[in-house]
């Protein structure tokens, strides 16, 4: 994983590569069947679920399983606002943006004493709490029902202008938003100085240690950025499809990201995005065809650790684009 | 206000202890500023120890580390580093997946990153032309754009002196920079060390008797977690215990 080359005759073919992706999922919307449109509409999101994660593993060399926490606070912090209180999209958006780095700040302050395996297993634990605590509280958040929100998600205001949320133009085109913004904003942290820290403690630790590096604040700096970019994907997630639950904290979607990430290509910035694109994919079309589908997710995964170690972006640098971030 | 001759680094009563193994015992030692200073001594004599507890990569269990007059005991390895106390590893330790300019830029780029804005934008010529003086320093110019990896050994460890260089040491601690290296790059890394030391005070482990002589003035030796003489290396050769530990007589 060489990510850090960054000489500036790459730019713009790095900027153009990514723009020319952006550009591509905005024209698809309109040749998509309706079916279709509405799956990359959710990818997109779960991809920016996905980007998050990837800065954290990808970047930083930590390893997590316990994001649904991040996902699901942003979740649960939009959804119950607009439930209980009726804010507005734009506020219910911060706040569930506020919950995740608030969460992220705090969690990272814990669990960043410790490295690799015990890390693993330390943030699974929280997020298991987190998990426990949404279900032991379901009077609030109605446990593993969960809440619809249905027809209290008020519409985006532009001055006299309204756009509802459930309209399915406005949520792919919000989604891609997202996505494009969360995608720009990995380019830019991974190739700005603090990035390039990150990319170090990912290969050697120590060493970064002893060039006179704060590691603890820059791993800190790393999960803050990607609690918010997951905690915003959740709150994304509730506003444009009604639904808070319990299910989005639970383990599989601590996983998810995780497999997501790795099939794509971990420490790749367009990595995230494919490996969710082929992951649902791949569920979705196996789904229609045999009930053992996870069979064949699981040997999609296998042949991919297999054949493509570092993930599909991965085998892509390695072989021809050797400048892609 | 301190004396001139106050030293650049002293500690007092320093230890260490490994479970029941004292690798270092209350070693109070001094160096002063513009010195280059060899330590020798057997294996596991409690050389890197003292080292590392010098550097801070570990914490000692007694005594205190004294820089510039000021007690550092407590701060952490990246603060000294700020502090111009700069080590390079005895196993060579670069990052091996990243290029040669990218592992100097890691260490320039500390040093100019003042301030929170600075961590997101840096002046790239800045950084470009730093890396270019201290890899030039070393010969390693011409590499700029290899994977440090895939350096030939010899050249990994000019890479760890170019880092060390890029970080504007006051105190450079050496452990074994000769260790595996050709005769002649031994020659080129001890006339580079003697360059290094007109602006840093030097202080380094060697177990190469003529790489000591041809840089040393004063030699520390340790030997079971003390230092057991210190001198020119006139009166350490005449020194009746350290022949004892090398000769076994």
């Amino acid at each position: 994983m060489s990510g850090a080359a960054g000489a500036t005759p790459r730019a713009g073919r790095v900027f153009g590569l990514h723009l020319a992706v952006i550009a591509l999922l905005l024209g698809l919307q309109f040749l998509l069947p309706p079916f279709h449109h509405g799956m990359v509409a959710r990818i997109m999101i779960l991809a920016t679920y996905a980007i998050g994660y990837n800065l954290l593993l990808g970047y930083t060399g930590l390893m997590s399983l316990g994001h649904a926490m991040f996902f699901s606070a942003g979740m649960y912090a939009t959804g119950l606002a607009v439930y209980y209180r009726g804010v507005g999209t734009v506020e219910g958006l911060v706040l569930g943006l506020a919950a995740a780095i608030l969460l992220a700040v705090i969690i990272g302050l814990i669990t960043l004493r410790t490295t690799g395996v015990a890390f693993l297993i330390v943030t699974m634990m929280f997020a298991q709490v987190f998990f426990l605590t949404t279900l032991y509280f379901n009077a609030i958040t109605g446990g593993d029902q969960g809440l619809v929100l249905s027809g209290r998600v008020p519409p985006l205001r532009f001055g006299n202008w309204e756009v509802a949320l459930t309209h399915p133009a406005v949520k792919y085109n919000l989604a891609l938003a997202v996505l494009t913004v969360c995608l720009l904003l990995t380019l830019w942290v991974t190739r700005s100085p603090a990035g390039r820290v990150l990319i170090a403690i990912r290969e050697n630790a120590d060493r970064t240690r002893m060039l006179g590096y704060n590691v603890f604040n820059y791993k800190l700096l790393a999960l803050v950025l990607s609690g918010a970019v997951s905690g915003l994907a959740g709150s994304v997630w509730t506003l444009l499809f009604s639904y808070v639950g319990s299910s989005y904290a639970g383990i599989l979607y601590s996983i998810y990201p995780l497999l997501w990430t790795l099939l794509g290509g971990a420490g790749t910035v367009l990595g995230p995005l494919v490996g969710t694109g082929l992951m649902t994919y791949i569920v979705d079309l196996t789904s229609g065809l045999t009930d053992s589908y996870l069979l064949v997710v699981g040997a999609a995964l296998i042949l991919c650790i297999m054949w493509l170690p570092t993930g599909v972006m991965g085998g892509v640098r390695r072989r021809w684009w050797s400048w892609l971030p | 206000m301190a004396a001139i001759s106050a030293p650049l680094l002293e500690t007092v009563g320093l230890q260490r202890a490994f479970g029941g193994l004292q690798a270092v015992r209350s070693v109070n030692f001094r160096l002063d500023r513009g010195e280059i200073r060899a330590i020798i001594g057997p294996n596991g004599a409690g050389k890197t120890t003292l080292l590392n507890l010098i550097c801070g990569r570990l914490r000692p269990t007694a005594g205190r580390v004294v820089y510039k007059g000021q007690n550092i005991t407590a701060r952490p390895a990246h603060d000294r580093v700020a502090l111009g106390i700069v080590y390079t590893f005895q196993i060579v330790s670069v990052y091996r997946n990243l290029t040669v300019e990218e592992n100097v830029g890691l260490a320039v780029r500390r040093l100019l990153m003042q301030g929170p804005l600075h961590h997101f934008a840096i002046n790239p010529q800045a950084v470009a032309g730093r890396v270019h003086d201290a890899l030039h320093r070393v010969g390693l110019a011409a590499a700029k754009d290899q994977l440090a990896g895939y350096l030939p050994y010899g050249h990994q460890r000019l890479l760890e002196v170019a880092m060390a260089l890029a970080s504007a040491p006051q105190l450079l601690a050496l452990d074994e920079p000769t260790q595996g290296l050709a005769p002649d790059e031994i020659a080129g890394l001890v006339a580079l060390i003697r360059d290094i030391s007109k602006t840093a005070t030097i202080l380094l482990i060697e177990h190469n008797m003529q790489a000591v002589l041809d840089l040393s003035r004063r030699i520390t030796v340790m030997d079971n977690g003390s230092i057991i003489a210190e001198g020119t290396p006139a009166e350490i050769e005449a020194n009746a215990d350290v022949q004892r530990v090398y000769l076994g007589g």
